[in-house]
Parts: C-alpha cells; sequence; structure tokens
C-alpha cells in the first residue's frame, strides 16, 4: 500500500490541520514508514475472527431516565476563546 | 532517614499516631521539589498553597477526632490529564494552555474524599502520546537516575517525582505502558489496572478503549493504597465496571501458595539489552525460591501488539481529538492572520475551516498531529476494512491468547521494557523506534488486563530496570500480592537515585 504527498494533504483536509512544504514531506515519510509497519497484520489470517472494539462484555449501561441540571451556560462558556453572552463564536460560514 | 524517604503507609502511621502532621509532610515535599525538581522537571505546576491549606484543613479534622478518608493527609501528585475545576488542567499541550475544566474528574473526587492532600501537576506527553515525555509542550523531564537520560512517558512526571521522592503518592494513565514502562525506567512501582476497574471520568481521552487511571507508588504496599482509593464503580462513565473494590492495602502481605507464573520464551533473546535479561530472569529464580511454579507458555500474536496498537490508539485518538477545534475551548488562531490568509490565496477554503486548521495545527504538537493523521488515513474510505477492522481482529487474537494463558497460569512474568532509559533526544526524529518502546506492555492495554511494573535491579550503568506481572481481568488483588512476595524478598526498591 503506498501513501503519496497528495494523499497525506488529502488526510489533512479532513484531519482539519495543514502542514507547509517541509511538514509535509516529514509527514508523507513517517506515515509511510509507520504504515509499512503495522501492514504486517496482513500476514495473519482473520477471516473468521470477531473484531473486538472493546475489552468488556458491557453493552448499553444506561443511566435511569432521571432529569438532571445541565452544566450551567455560564460555565460551558467559560473556555471558549471566543464567545457572547449566550453564543460561541466562529467566523462566518455561510457566503457574505 | 528523613521524613520523605519513608513509605506512604509509615508516614500515614505517624500521622495517625500524632507523630507527624501533615502539614510537616507536605512542607517537607515541598522542600524537596523546591531543592531537586529544577533538575527533574517533573512537575507542570506546584500548588503550594492550595496544599498547604488542605494540609491544615486535615490535620484539624484529624484533632477533632472526625472521621477521616483512606489517605488523610498524604500528598499526592497528579498527572496533568485529569480534570480539576477551575484548575488549569493543559494534557502537556498548547491546545489546553488557559483550559480550566468546569468539573472535577472522578478519581479527583475520590482523592479529595480521602483527604489526600494534591501537591501539584505532573508532566506529561502531549495528550499522553508517547514514551519519553520530550512530547510534552511545556519542558522535558529528566530520569532521576541519570538526568541526560529521558524517564519514560507518557506518565514521566509521574514516575519521576515518586523516584525522587518528590511525592510518595502519584496518580499516572496507562494507554500503552505510560504508567509501566515510567515506572520501570525510573525504578518504582506502577500499575495499570483492568480496564474499567477505575472511572475514566474526566480524564482527557486519548484512546477510549485502552485508557486506564492508575497508581505509581515506591513500594507495592503503597500502590495498593492508593489503587484503593481509585477504584470503584462511577456511574458517570459508562465503561467503569460494577464489581466491589477489594481491600488492596489490607491483604497486600498475604503470600499467595501455588502460585503458577508463565514465562514467555520470545520476551527474551534477540532485541533485549542483556542486563535486563539477566534481572528478569534473576526475579524469576526468586519467585521460584519462593515456591512458584513456572511454566514456559506461547503468546502468538504478542509480536502483532504494536502494529493493531498503532491503528487502534490513532483511529481513536482522531476521533477524540476531532472536539478540539478552536470553537468551544482551548486554542484558537489569530483571526486576523485568517482574514489576511483568505484575501491573499483566493482558494475556495471558507473562513470557518481555516480557523479549525490553522488553530489545530498551531495548538498540536507534531506526535499529537502524527497520529491524528494516522487514525484519519486509516478510518478514511476505502482503508477502514485493511486497517481499522483488521487491526480490531487481531486484538480479539491477542486477547484469546491471554485467556488460553491464563487457564494455565496465574500470571504472566516478564520484561517491561527491552532497553533502560535511553538519551534525551535519541528517539525524537524516528517515531517508529519510539512505537518500539512499548513491545511488552502494549498487550496487556489491547486485551484489557492488568499489569504491573517493580523494580527488580540495575544495568551496570546504575539504571533501574523493571519486572512486568500481568494477570486475568479484576486480579489486581492476587496481583499486588504476588508482587509484594517479591518486593518482600529483595531490596531493589529502597535504592535513592542521588540527587542533590
Amino acid at each position: 500500500m503506498s501513501l503519496t504527498r497528495q494523499d497525506v494533504e488529502k488526510v489533512a483536509l479532513l484531519a482539519r490541520l495543514k502542514f507547509d512544504e517541509d511538514a509535509l514531506d516529514k509527514m508523507t515519510d513517517h506515515m509511510v514508514q509507520i504504515i509499512q509497519y503495522v501492514d504486517k497484520l496482513s500476514e495473519l489470517d482473520t477471516e473468521d475472527v470477531q473484531p473486538m472494539a472493546h475489552a468488556l462484555d458491557i453493552h448499553n449501561a444506561l443511566a435511569d431516565d432521571e432529569p438532571r441540571p445541565s452544566l450551567p451556560r455560564e460555565e460551558a462558556l467559560k473556555n471558549a476563546p471566543k464567545r457572547d453572552d449566550e453564543c460561541f463564536r466562529v467566523p462566518a460560514v455561510l457566503g457574505e | 532517614m528523613s521524613i520523605i524517604q519513608k513509605t506512604a503507609s509509615e508516614q500515614l502511621a505517624l500521622l495517625n499516631s500524632g507523630e507527624l502532621t501533615s502539614v510537616e509532610l507536605t512542607q517537607a515535599y515541598l522542600n524537596q521539589i523546591e531543592q531537586i525538581d529544577g533538575q527533574v522537571g517533573a512537575f507542570l505546576r506546584v500548588e503550594t498553597e492550595s496544599a498547604l491549606a488542605q494540609a491544615a484543613a486535615i490535620d484539624q479534622k484529624r484533632a477533632t477526632g472526625a472521621p477521616l478518608g483512606k489517605l488523610a493527609g498524604l500528598p499526592v501528585a497528579i498527572k496533568d490529564i485529569l480534570c480539576t475545576k477551575d484548575t488549569p488542567t493543559t494534557c502537556g499541550s498548547r491546545m489546553l494552555e488557559n483550559f480550566e475544566p468546569p468539573y472535577n474528574a472522578t478519581v479527583v473526587e475520590k482523592l479529595l474524599a480521602a483527604d489526600a492532600v494534591i501537591l501539584g501537576r505532573t508532566n506529561m506527553d502531549e495528550f499522553a502520546m508517547g514514551s519519553s515525555t520530550e512530547n510534552s509542550a511545556y519542558q522535558t523531564t529528566q530520569n532521576p537516575w541519570d538526568t541526560t537520560r529521558i524517564p519514560g512517558g507518557s506518565s514521566g512526571g509521574a514516575a519521576a517525582c515518586v523516584s525522587a521522592d518528590m511525592a510518595p503518592l502519584s496518580v499516572g494513565t496507562d494507554t500503552g505502558g505510560s504508567i509501566r514502562q515510567p515506572a520501570a525506567l525510573c525504578g518504582c512501582v506502577g500499575l495499570k489496572p483492568t480496564y474499567g476497574r477505575v472511572s475514566r471520568y474526566g480524564l482527557i481521552a486519548f484512546a477510549s478503549s485502552l485508557d486506564q487511571i492508575g497508581p505509581l507508588a515506591r513500594t507495592v504496599e503503597d500502590t495498593a493504597l492508593l489503587l484503593e482509593v481509585l477504584a470503584g464503580h462511577d456511574p458517570l462513565d459508562s465503561t467503569s465496571v460494577n464489581q466491589p473494590t477489594p481491600a488492596y492495602s489490607e491483604t497486600v502481605n498475604q503470600p499467595l501458595e501455588n502460585l503458577t507464573l508463565g514465562v514467555v520464551d520470545r520476551h527474551f533473546g534477540e532485541g533485549i539489552d542483556p542486563e535486563i535479561e539477566a534481572a528478569v530472569q534473576a526475579a524469576i529464580q526468586v519467585y521460584e525460591s519462593l515456591g512458584a511454579t513456572i511454566k514456559h507458555i506461547e503468546m502468538p500474536h504478542a509480536d502483532y501488539g504494536i502494529a493493531t496498537y498503532y491503528i487502534i490508539a490513532p483511529c481513536e485518538a482522531s476521533s477524540n481529538l476531532a472536539r478540539y477545534d478552536g470553537a468551544h475551548y482551548g486554542y484558537r488562531t489569530d483571526q486576523a492572520e485568517v482574514v489576511a490568509e483568505l484575501a491573499e490565496d483566493g482558494s475556495d477554503e471558507g473562513p470557518l475551516v481555516r480557523m479549525y486548521r490553522k488553530s489545530r495545527s498551531e495548538g498540536f504538537g507534531e506526535e499529537v498531529q502524527r497520529r491524528i493523521m494516522l487514525g484519519t488515513y486509516a478510518l478514511s474510505e476505502g482503508y477502514y476494512d485493511a486497517f481499522y477492522l483488521k487491526a480490531l481482529k487481531v486484538r480479539r487474537l491477542i486477547r484469546q491468547d491471554y485467556d488460553a494463558a491464563f487457564e494455565q497460569v496465574d500470571m504472566i512474568i516478564g520484561p517491561v521494557t527491552a532497553n533502560p532509559a535511553f538519551a534525551q533526544g535519541e528517539k525524537t526524529s524516528d517515531p517508529m523506534a519510539m512505537y518500539l518502546e512499548d513491545l511488552y506492555t502494549v498487550t496487556a492495554n489491547l486485551a484489557g488486563i492488568a499489569g504491573i511494573s517493580l523494580p527488580c535491579g540495575f544495568t551496570s550503568g546504575g539504571l533501574p530496570v523493571g519486572l512486568q506481572l500481568q494477570a486475568a481481568p479484576f486480579q489486581e488483588e492476587k496481583l499486588l500480592r504476588a508482587a509484594q512476595m517479591y518486593q518482600a524478598a529483595t531490596d531493589f526498591h529502597t535504592r535513592r537515585p542521588e540527587l542533590s
């Protein structure tokens, strides 16, 4: 499985990251190395093996359906990099 | 012997008998930190005032005869990944430099309820991603046994502060070895509990199906005491298991009879430092002399542990770290720069996506970005089956190896690391070499079982060597008892690094 610089650039957009030219070269090199290493798993026949997403066999641990207070708005907004009295502020999403 | 050289259990007895106050004890540790931590760099922040205030309040509580928690008056250091209300919690990242969580992690609540004194926050690899603590955005931590070397990671500060007598007890987290490996390299005890034993509520997530909080201390008894406080069911964490917490500290001194230990031959030979191999083999002989039976077992898929881990952990990380978007909390880039770039390059990438990308690229360090990239790639369309699904299947095979092993033996004994602490900077430019550091530890996280690292010797260069015991899920009580058998027969845990 090969991975090109263009692939890495595309993944960076999906991951909401951005690299300059040098960083992109370095990231590509490292990712190629790591992916070559992890490809070692293809040696194993896993046709009849059930995937294991989790170490525990707990399913649907549900809380009682009792209303509880939520985090107060002021607390939730406290760490926002940019906010007004009620909302998180972000750059314009729709065109002007 | 100075008070800080005593074990936490001994200090607790002195506190309870009135020969020592928590203020005296806390001050003694603060003095040690003041004197030594300039060379070690274990703490990101020392909370002098609040620690002394807590200590004074606990002394007063003790004087009035009020019921006391299990750690009453003992100082504890906390890895900077556990949310503490209205107190900076950085996770070793610029992304969270100014983050003050609106609530406490369950383990922080438990420590406060146990009347522990919180000394400060320890250094770590950013978002717990690393094996040397060199990925911290703030500082490096030096190994107290040789300050030109790394302390291990990601809980490097947590291990170094215990080993240099700057805290009697310390809380770390372990996703692929992040408690056991630094404990081994710094010569202290570190335990990774079974997945689900300790609540992860308020633990800043790295890989949610692998992360587990656990104790570090200088002795097995102290480790048992701290685990007893940290463990237990928590309705706020749906993966926390509803099982009673055994009284570890009460049974830790009871040796196990008819103990059968499994040795995996492939753990030795090629790739392991001969001095580490010799120390671990000698430890196995100690167990034999204590009456344990040694059985050779196979773990056929152990060699696939690192490959499996470096798919699953980055996948989970890329999803967990998507929350750092520059909008809700954490770092955001300068808006004026975003606007200027937009005017300049005329591409159709909108201001919001630009803000996300620039904030995340500036706020996260290189290793964190690498893991997010790997995870995003492995989960992306067309690759999911080949990487993520494949890794989940191999994870099952690794768990089955353990299940089969624990039908034959009580525990598995072996090394924690293949090499002693390496030099600062030695592996920073080679991610794959750094990842292979976790060879002997990651499989316990993938399978969800318990493991402990304890001091079992020193290299000729004076660096600590760790011994690993691994046990079936929820067998921490036996694990601690087995570890204590070894500790009682040896004195490696009593040696101290020379710092001044």
